[in-house]
């Protein structure tokens, strides 16, 4: 085949515009659907808790649902788990409704135990600890807003109500923290705050819930049976568990936006399909414009199928330049992204876009492929 | 009908009750009407006729390029009418040389890509090929033009590169249609005698279609068609 490669890149290269034009359109065609199969590829993923040695309990139903923190030591006691923390969303907007960023109402110590990851002085750690409406917030986000320790920050969260029915919640900026390395540093964009202020702040009903427990286990393989553990032992209670990988977790967030999974399919399908068509007018009017030129080669004795031959692999060259260009895009931009978007352009994704790849260039080349391979010489050289 | 006294020669292309007919829609035109007609290895005979005579269509089912509707058509002793479309492929790319009115040359490719393309169908490798294609730029003097564009030529040096690529894969016919129809005189005269040469020097049989009476006499016997039916023969 390799010494037909002169006559199939000619073909390509016989309208240098279009082919161009039609190989930008393959190119962002296909870094979109290299981005969307990236995301589809994480939240369809199942619950990996391989090297987890953190994972999340929420309530089975949803992690809305919060949960009494009367489990908290019940779960500690379950062997191989090292510490365990509670974390409540606040929710909570600064000054202006744009400005939302995310808060949690923890407990300060048990957040450093489960959460080494996250690097402050340790006098701003002590003062979180011991500050009742004390509040750490990562530099990034301290930065942003210019905050500098000793600041009053006054929060005004959607969800939380204070006693005397004021959302605006006032808190004391005592630390802020960096990540133990760039990656985590990358993350500070958040906000936590005492609980002890928060739980005293809220009504009577909604003391002493937690929204979620953060687990920390001592051996990241035995991650899977602590989850197990966990849910096991409350099941059939009134506050039934879901213990998940902590990436997991998040991911849920998402999914609660819909069923993002049918959504990215759906734009991933609807680009192809334009694609497609797009590849496929063009396929058809390169070969219709050869007509007389394959003509003349049959006419040197290349066979039908040799002819088809050719059109398919003119198919498949135009189609594998254009996705690989596309699937290169993607994978840079995925590999631009901060730390937070947990998407990667990995195996599978680049195995959807090679089986994509070949439909794409069997469908698009072998209408035309067909009609060449069919095509009588005489007519074809009388221009009929 | 014989072109020539060739009771010696061997009939390299031998037709007997030869007829083709096309269906146009309901109709059925026959076009060529049993035509019975010998051409002996090493002939040049040019084909000559009003239009529609059938001349282009008889040049056609002698190359290969089309099937007859009945009658018989051997090359070469082997009956080529009755061969399948992968067959009759195979036997063109080792039989036959086509030279056409307008070049008919892949615009994309070198005059020497060109004329490489019937090896690529042989298990050449690339220097043999590039070889071969070579000597055959030499052979009609346009080995200097070898890494130019169809477009980066004349209309004679097209030409030209045409009959090279016709006759790199050395086949015992050269078919040519109107070979000279886009010329003018004197490079028409130049390509007729490159023709005349490679039948004189080199052997080829060749069968060429032509209007022009000029282009005619370089051929040594000229036949007549009318109507689809051999009407006259003249040899030069």
């Amino acid at each position: 085949m390799r010494k037909y490669l002169p006559l199939i890149w000619g073909a390509l290269m016989r309208k240098k515009t279009r082919t161009l034009f039609t190989l930008l359109s393959l190119a962002a065609a296909f870094l979109l659907i290299g981005l969307l199969q990236a995301v589809n590829s994480v939240l369809s993923g199942g619950a990996d808790f391989l090297g987890a040695n953190r994972m999340i309990t929420q309530a089975k139903i949803s992690f809305t649902q919060p949960l009494p923190m009367r489990l908290m030591p019940q779960i500690e006691s379950i062997p191989g788990v090292e510490f365990v923390s509670h974390s409540q969303f606040f929710g909570g907007v600064y000054q202006d409704p744009k400005n939302f960023f995310p808060q949690f109402a923890v407990n300060p110590q048990r957040l450093f135990d489960t959460y080494p990851e996250w690097a402050m002085p340790e006098d701003q750690k002590r003062a979180f600890i011991s500050t009742q409406d004390g509040a750490i917030a990562g530099k990034t986000l301290a930065d942003k807003f210019g905050w500098k320790v000793g600041d009053i920050i006054p929060l005004n969260s959607f969800i939380w109500t204070q006693r005397d029915g004021s959302r605006v919640w006032q808190w004391r900026l005592v630390g802020i923290f960096e990540g133990r390395d760039q990656e985590w540093t990358d993350r500070a964009n958040l906000m936590y705050l005492n609980y002890g202020q928060f739980d005293e702040g809220r009504s009577e009903r909604a003391r002493g819930l937690a929204g979620v427990f953060v687990v920390r286990v001592k051996n990241p393989l035995d991650s899977e049976r602590i989850a197990a553990e966990i849910d096991k032992k409350f099941e059939n209670s009134a506050d039934e568990t879901k213990t998940q990988s902590e990436q997991e977790f998040q991911l849920g967030f998402l999914k609660q936006l819909g069923d993002i999974g049918f959504i990215v399919n759906a734009i991933s399908g609807a680009v192809f399909f334009t694609i497609l068509i797009l590849t496929g007018y063009t396929m058809s009017q390169a070969v219709r414009e050869r007509i007389p030129e394959l003509a003349v080669l049959k006419c040197l004795g290349f066979t039908d199928k040799t002819v088809l031959g050719l059109v398919l692999a003119e198919s498949f060259l135009l189609c594998f330049i254009g996705a690989l260009m596309g699937m290169i895009l993607a994978t840079l931009t995925i590999g631009a992204l901060p730390a937070e978007y947990p998407v990667e352009a990995d195996s599978g994704v680049w195995i959807f876009a090679f089986f994509t790849t070949i439909f794409l260039a069997i469908v698009v080349g072998l209408p035309p492929a067909w009609r060449a391979m069919r095509l009588k010489i005489v007519d074809a050289l009388a221009g009929r | 009908m014989s072109v020539t006294d060739k009771s010696s020669l061997f009939p390299l292309v031998e037709i007997r009750q030869l007829t083709k007919a096309y269906v146009r829609g309901k109709q059925v035109l026959e076009v060529l009407h049993g035509i019975n007609l010998d051409i002996p290895e090493g002939d040049f005979v040019a084909l000559m006729g009003p239009s529609g005579s059938g001349k282009t269509t008889l040049l056609n089912l002698i190359g290969g390029i089309d099937s007859p509707t009945s009658g018989e058509l051997k090359i070469n002793g082997q009956r080529i009418d009755d061969l399948s479309g992968d067959e009759l492929a195979l036997w063109r790319a080792n039989t036959v040389g086509f030279i056409f009115q307008s070049y008919n040359l892949m615009p994309v490719l070198t005059a020497q890509k060109n004329v490489e393309l019937p090896l690529l169908l042989t298990d050449m490798n690339a220097s043999e090929r590039k070889h071969r294609a070579n000597i055959a730029l030499q052979l009609v003097g346009i080995a200097d033009r070898a890494s130019h564009k169809p477009n980066e030529l004349s209309g004679g040096q097209q030409q030209r590169v045409a009959i090279a690529r016709a006759l790199v894969s050395d086949p015992r016919i050269l078919i040519c249609d109107e070979p000279t129809g886009d010329l003018d005189r004197k490079t028409a005269d130049e390509v007729l005698t490159l023709l005349q040469q490679l039948n004189r020097e080199f052997g080829k049989t060749i069968v060429m279609v032509t209007h022009d009476p000029k282009a005619a006499e370089y051929a040594k016997h000229t036949v007549h068609l009318d109507k689809g039916t051999l009407v006259d023969e003249a040899s030069h």
